[in-house]
């Protein structure tokens, strides 16, 4: 372990709940942004922005391998994960339950999508943005969604509507995000419909 | 004007008020210890130990006082209880071949290295009333051998493995065993998740679907190869250490049924096995279980499964008598919006029939 | 990993709503991946509980899982706050999480149900927690699991197509009153768990967001808000709810969902909602039943 370890949820049974029912609603209201409460007495070990560390406390243990792309693995990061999730950390994609993304976007096709039979065994992906703002160029449309809803999203590649729909034809097999920015978050599932806003 | 029913509330609270006092029945006669329960009515701790799942006999005696004697619902109380417990990893296999035995039998060999050993048994009881024991009369003492049984007895099932005449038993691959406590089972199930389902699966319904199969329903010809009673080392490896060490001591019952051969033109024939293997001394438990674990490898055996006993999700999914004494008893519960849903279906069919119905029929005057 | 308890919440030696945090996060997980593919069963690893199988437990492990100190619980079996498997599961989560509860619907951020959906519409705020016994909608056809995971993953509904059918062909209607299965975001078919057909509409682009548990079959899933949910019918058999001749003998309504009370027994009865607050609260409003309108004429 390196240096001091920084501290987990100050309240690790509510602070739990708090921060599931977030990211509840994130899923189940995609498109709107949720601000996730403050949780992480330390804050987060970088570079992770604290709605993921937050999200990682409330959603990972040891049940779930987790995969952590370049920037996001760092030992600070994984000795923090390891010591208050109990996660095994993995280097295949295909073997993770989670996966936490910090820096580019990386081939997303390694991940599993789950099967036809069953669907929910496919990885949820924290993905970390350089900014979430309502409305703007990017249309969102689906279940959870009352007829469309606008948003920007600062920091992902411009493919992301086709990148996207590559998911969406998967249905019902399929990648989940959850996207972060600060103590923000935003909810993408395999549901959700990604157009560009046409001017 | 019409009032609803209420007071839900109350009648819940005076109904357990009512059931305390009559699980504490007349108050002149002496209560029930725990020690008393785990002592003398040990089988009924061991029953509630084994498809409760957890080895505690004290917490299953009390389950068994606070159940009023209805093993079914101690079963339940002890489970209840045992998913609020925390786990800290699993135990090593338990190695029976190094029990304590106190009663070992086998039905395949007259006799064989450490011999055979009746133990305590119901078998050659009568089963006539015994009035003393109405009366509290003296026990008489057992008397004392004059040597030790051997400490460790070879099994029966390895002495047939070393002459290659029983398919070798080995783990189906490298992965953690499964937990059905933990995941829900998917089928075609693995011979763990089931040999799970079945230690903690209904004795009863085992007793039965093991019957079954000696009946015709899905036969396999099974030999008693041997039963052991005794006491087995637990061991667990602390992440800490890295190396097992002995955390306790359980009693347990195994029961390696030899069934049907098999072989063919390019593998010699061999014997097959089920397996057995409950808490406490549930010797009967024990061996429904080894027949229906073979029973239930018919299709990986390559045989033709047509008998219930051979059907996975028939028995798998029914075998819990937690589940299904919920299920069976959730017909208590008010029901009568769905019943209301139904009423307005029968009484719009039987119209609709008795406006399509020629005069004079019976269905003109039954509808309403 | 350190698990302890709030100071505050009074909980009888057991976590806060009775679960481990192990096992709530087994769950958060499974109504996560739930939402996601709205209609699908997730397996989940459904825990003993203390109630038994078949009279709440999967409705409770939701709940248990996903109920905060800010959250305000309604618990309705049959429409009503005071039957007994009401009661009993309400001061269940009384006892191990201290939230307020009430039989408002209106004030309900969480609200679990056996059998029906509240008569007062839904909002944004709310979740619904429907209990079910069965959640397999093609178990009636197919006893097997296997078979029925094939049909749902091809979308292979031939076989409730026929059933429903054949139950034109032979009484003129589609004979299923209650748990009457629905086709959710035009993929799924799901159970709506056993609420009567009357219900069903409600599910249909609802703005709150809809769970079920499963305890006994280990099952969990979501109907996310403003998600289609068709139920099943035929162009020229369309989907209808019951109907009632009568009205609420306490307050009148006539849009509601009424349960019949025999009242001797020479076949009179009467007709009550079933939704005891939709009632209470149309009472207060100043409402009348028949009963009352015959006394004051």
């Amino acid at each position: 372990m390196t240096g001091t370890l920084l501290a987990g949820l100050a309240d690790p049974t509510l602070d739990s709940q708090r921060l599931f029912r977030a990211a509840l609603e994130a899923l189940s209201r995609p498109g709107r942004i949720v601000t996730l409460p403050d949780t992480l007495p330390d804050g987060p070990p970088a570079p992770l922005m604290p709605a993921t560390a937050a999200l990682a406390l409330a959603l990972f243990d040891y049940e779930t391998p987790v995969w952590l792309d370049e920037v996001a693995n760092t030992p600070a990061v994984c000795d923090w994960l390891r010591f208050h999730c109990g996660c095994p950390l993995v280097t295949d994609k295909a073997a993770a339950d989670f996966a936490i993304i910090a820096g580019a976007l990386p081939d997303l096709s390694d991940f599993p999508v789950g099967s036809d039979a069953f669907p929910d065994r496919s990885a949820t992906l924290l993905v970390q943005v350089a900014g979430l703002e309502a409305g703007g160029d990017l249309r969102l449309s689906g279940p959870g969604i009352d007829g469309d809803i606008s948003i920007t999203i600062k920091g992902l590649p411009d493919t992301l509507p086709t990148l996207w729909e590559a998911n969406q034809s998967l249905f019902p097999c399929g990648l989940d995000l959850l996207l972060t920015a600060g103590s923000m978050l935003l909810g993408l599932p395999r549901t959700t419909r990604i157009d560009r806003r046409k001017e | 004007m019409y009032v609803a029913v209420k007071g839900g509330e109350r009648a819940i609270d005076n109904s357990r008020l009512l059931l305390a006092e009559e699980r504490r029945g007349d108050p002149a006669v002496p209560e029930l210890t725990l020690a008393q329960i785990d002592q003398q009515l040990s089988l009924a701790v061991d029953r509630v130990m084994t498809e409760g799942s957890l080895y505690d006999r004290e917490l299953a005696a009390l389950a068994v006082k606070q159940a009023q004697g209805d093993l079914i619902e101690a079963i339940f109380l002890l489970r209840a209880y045992r998913t609020t417990l925390p786990r800290f990893g699993y135990a090593e296999p338990l190695e029976t071949a190094a029990m304590h035995l106190r009663r070992r039998i086998s039905a395949t060999y007259k006799d064989l290295p450490g011999g055979q050993v009746l133990g305590p048994t119901f078998d050659y009881t009568l089963r006539l009333l015994d009035f003393d024991l109405a009366e509290n009369g003296a026990t008489p003492e057992a008397e004392m051998a004059e040597e030790p049984l051997a400490g460790a007895m070879p099994r029966v099932a390895d002495i047939l493995g070393h002459g290659g005449l029983i398919e070798p038993e080995t783990p189906q691959d490298d992965r953690p065993v499964g937990d059905v406590t933990r995941d829900p089972m998917t089928f075609p199930a693995d011979r763990d998740a089931r040999l799970q389902a079945l230690a903690r699966g209904d004795e009863g319904f085992l007793l039965s679907l093991g019957y079954s199969t000696q009946r015709g329903y899905g036969k396999n010809h099974p030999f008693a190869g041997e039963i052991r009673l005794g006491e087995v080392a637990v061991e667990f490896v602390p992440e800490e250490l890295g190396f097992p060490i002995e955390i306790g001591e359980i009693t347990i019952t195994e029961c390696q049924m030899i069934n049907q051969f098999q072989g063919s033109t390019t593998e010699p024939a061999k014997f097959t096995r089920g397996y057995g293997l409950t808490f406490g001394h549930c010797e009967r438990k024990a061996m429904a279980m080894a027949l229906v674990d073979r029973s239930l490898r018919a299709q990986e055996l390559g045989e033709e499964p047509k008998a219930p006993a051979q059907d996975q999700e028939f028995v798998l999914y029914h075998a819990d008598n937690v589940e299904a004494s919920g299920f069976t008893q959730h017909l208590k519960l008010p029901h009568y919006v769905d019943f209301q849903a139904e009423l307005v279906m029968v009484r719009r069919m039987r119209e609709t029939a008795a406006n399509n119905a020629t005069p004079g029929d019976d269905f003109e005057e039954a509808a309403d | 990993m350190s698990t302890q308890l709030p100071t505050q919440i009074p909980t009888g030696g057991y976590n806060f709503a009775y679960l481990d945090e192990q096992t709530k996060r087994m769950i958060r997980r499974a109504i996560l991946k739930a939402v996601a593919i709205p209609g699908y069963q997730v397996p989940f690893g459904s825990r003993e509980m203390p109630l038994p199988y078949g009279w709440g437990t999967g409705g409770i492990q939701v709940t248990a899982a996903i109920i905060g100190p800010e959250d305000t619980l309604k618990v309705i079996d049959q429409g009503a706050d005071d039957t007994t498997n009401a009661v009993n599961i309400r001061s269940f989560f009384q006892k191990t999480t201290g939230v307020a509860t009430t039989e408002k619907t209106r004030e309900a951020s969480l609200i679990q149900t056996r059998h029906r959906i509240p008569e007062t519409a839904l909002s944004e705020g709310q979740i619904m927690v429907y209990q079910v016994p069965i959640p397999e909608p093609l178990r009636w056809l197919e006893p097997r699991e296997g078979e029925t995971r094939k049909m749902h993953g091809l979308a292979e509904y031939g076989v409730m197509q026929v059933k429903l059918y054949e139950d034109i062909a032979h009484y003129g209607h589609i004979s299923t009153a209650y748990d009457y299965p629905v086709r959710v975001n035009g993929r799924y078919i799901m159970s709506p768990s056993p609420i009567p057909k009357f219900d069903n509409p409600k599910m249909d682009n609802s703005p709150a967001l809809q769970l079920f548990g499963a305890g006994r079959e280990k099952r969990i899933y979501a109907i996310p808000p403003y998600t289609s949910v068709k139920s099943l019918d035929f162009e020229d058999h369309p989907f209808e709810i019951e109907t009632w001749d009568g009205a609420c003998a306490i307050c009148g309504a006539t849009d509601s969902y009424l349960d019949e009370i025999v009242t001797d027994d020479t076949g009179g009865r009467i007709f009550v909602c079933s939704d005891t607050d939709y009632c209470g609260e149309r009472v207060e409003a100043g409402h009348k039943g028949a009963d009352d309108e015959e006394k004051a004429a």
